[in-house]
């Protein structure tokens, strides 16, 4: 996995700088599931993926949006074809079933409904 | 981002930079401490939603829009690339030129304010894929709620002066701009963004080239120093970091404008379907909207309570024609006081009072409609590949508690 990774991390040089992990515990804490630097869901190809997604936007971009694998895949395409994104190579299948995994879509209907949190309902005063 | 995550971020990232950061070679020096910042971005408020930290995407919470006119610290961001980080203002040049162009010109800054009249109009914009949050199935792109929207006073220059000074051939199909952001890539010869509106858009006498925002400079998450203001159509057209207009003799190939950037099908479809690039139209006007202002969601009132509801309303027609309000899920509508504006494309102010009938669990919602009669609809509008163009009414939840 480490040779896949750097591969991976090298293709992307070429189009975008990168961020260098700087081996603290602190630098990849995980809190429920969550690596907090990123906001990414914790997996044991995590690395691969912030190594392959954040070096030209932030991984806010994958954890707000909700695709199937196809879609992902789609977005992959588009990045690659429009944006300077490299040929992810070995690392393609794990990163698009990560995100499969973690980020697809839930069935919402036409409209949500409103969901107040209990300590966000406030008195409103005359 | 939650607040533990920001705190987090805020900690960890200053011991990281700390360290060598050897893959920063592409970025300009200076940039990255921007994000990383105490205060993430420059010169906005804390309060704003952050929906991507690079490149910048933030919206405004609707309570927070309540003001007459949005204040610069809370005005949207929607980033494309990354800000110049070197702006020397007395150096700023723009420059007019084109296919459709008589002539090419550059113009200081200064120029632009000596040499043609300027003029202040208030102006709504809002991001073409604002409300993108509601699609189902999901579209790609920053998951905006409501937020993405702002009016403000802007002052600079017509931009049909400008064209007039420069000379426009009868063959002109588009006006476009280039700004001087960077591509997310660090790549100097990418353009992160380069849009465009079709002449008559760019003749009309809303349509802007600005250096102030509410009568200061504008924000630089915003375009500072200069930047395009044009109402009624995605606020993508509107270009930031403003260096280069472009009268061209076709439909503008820029970055963005092709492909299925802020456009949707030709043709209706069914939630989910694919479209072909070749089936996608380009967006050039957007809905009637409208969105309460206040009370903030979440409210709960006592029994008999009369309390006031206010919001704001705009369209890229002409003027906003009614608002009206419902409590019970759309079965029964009351009308509101509309503020008129002072010139087209500015949103306009309403309000109301209202009591509700008994204890319980509500929702308010408001639906405006248009001088074309135009008016917004209860559910998603028409699904589309991107999530462009969601106008559904706003909705917020107040409860009554004896």
């Amino acid at each position: 996995m480490k040779g896949l990774l750097t591969m991976v991390t090298i293709s992307f040089l070429l189009a975008c700088s990168s961020e260098e992990p700087n081996g603290t515990a602190e630098f990849n804490k995980v809190e429920d599931g969550i690596h907090l630097r990123t906001g990414l869901h914790d997996d044991p190809n995590l690395q691969l993926v912030i190594g392959a997604c954040t070096p030209c936007h932030s991984a806010d971009l994958i954890t707000q949006n909700r695709a199937t694998r196809e879609g992902w895949e789609g977005m992959i395409r588009w990045m690659q074809e429009t944006q300077g994104l490299g040929d992810l190579g070995q690392g393609e299948p794990v990163i698009l079933d990560y995100l499969a995994q973690y980020y697809s879509p839930e069935e919402t209907g036409r409209r949500k409904n409103l969901v107040i949190a209990e300590e966000d309902w406030y008195q409103l005063e005359d | 981002m939650n607040q533990s995550r920001r705190s987090f971020l805020n900690k960890t990232m200053k011991t990281a930079l700390g360290l060598p950061v050897i893959y920063y070679t592409n970025l300009p020096k200076g940039l990255y401490p921007i994000i990383w910042d105490e205060d993430p971005i420059q010169g906005k408020s804390s309060e704003l939603v952050i929906l991507n930290s690079r490149p910048v995407n933030a919206e405004t919470p609707a309570h927070l829009l309540n003001d007459a006119l949005t204040p610069n610290d809370l005005f949207f961001i929607r980033n494309n690339g990354l800000p110049p980080s070197e702006i020397n203002v007395a150096d700023w040049t723009l420059t007019v030129e084109g296919e459709s162009a008589k002539t090419s010109k550059s113009f200081t800054l200064q120029d632009l304010k000596d040499e043609f009249k300027n003029v202040t109009l208030n102006l709504t914009l809002e991001c073409g894929g604002n409300g993108r949050s509601e699609f189902n199935p999901p579209a790609k792109g920053n998951q905006w709620t409501t937020g993405a929207v702002g009016c403000a006073s802007w002052t600079g220059i017509r931009l049909k002066d400008l064209l007039a000074e420069i000379g426009v051939k009868d063959d002109a199909v588009y006006v476009a701009y280039e700004g001087r952001d960077l591509h997310l890539s660090g790549d100097p010869q990418k353009l992160p963004i380069s849009r465009g509106v079709p002449v008559s858009k760019a003749m009309e006498d809303e349509s802007l080239i600005a250096w102030s925002m509410n009568g200061e400079d504008l924000p630089l998450m915003n375009g500072y120093p200069l930047r395009l203001v044009f109402g009624g159509v995605p606020a993508s057209c509107s270009g930031k970091w403003l260096s280069k207009i472009l009268i061209r003799d076709r439909v503008h190939d820029g970055a963005k404008m092709e492909g299925q950037s802020y456009r949707i099908p030709c043709d209706p479809v069914a939630p989910g379907t694919k479209v072909a690039d070749e089936d996608m139209c380009i967006i050039e006007s957007m809905p009637v909207k409208s969105l309460i202002t206040s009370p903030k969601t979440g409210a709960m009132v006592k029994p008999d309570q009369k309390f006031k509801i206010e919001g704001k309303a705009w369209t890229s027609a002409e003027s906003i024609d009614k608002v009206e309000l419902s409590y019970d899920f759309g079965v029964s509508w009351m009308t509101t006081r509309v503020k008129k504006a002072g010139n087209r494309y500015a949103w306009q102010q309403f309000e109301a009072e209202l009591t509700l009938p008994k204890v319980g669990y509500y929702e308010i919602w408001a639906r405006a409609t248009d001088s074309e009669g135009a008016r917004q609809p209860i559910i998603l509008p028409g699904w589309n590949p991107k999530g462009y163009l969601n106008n559904a009414c706003h909705r917020i939840a107040v409860k009554v508690v004896s």
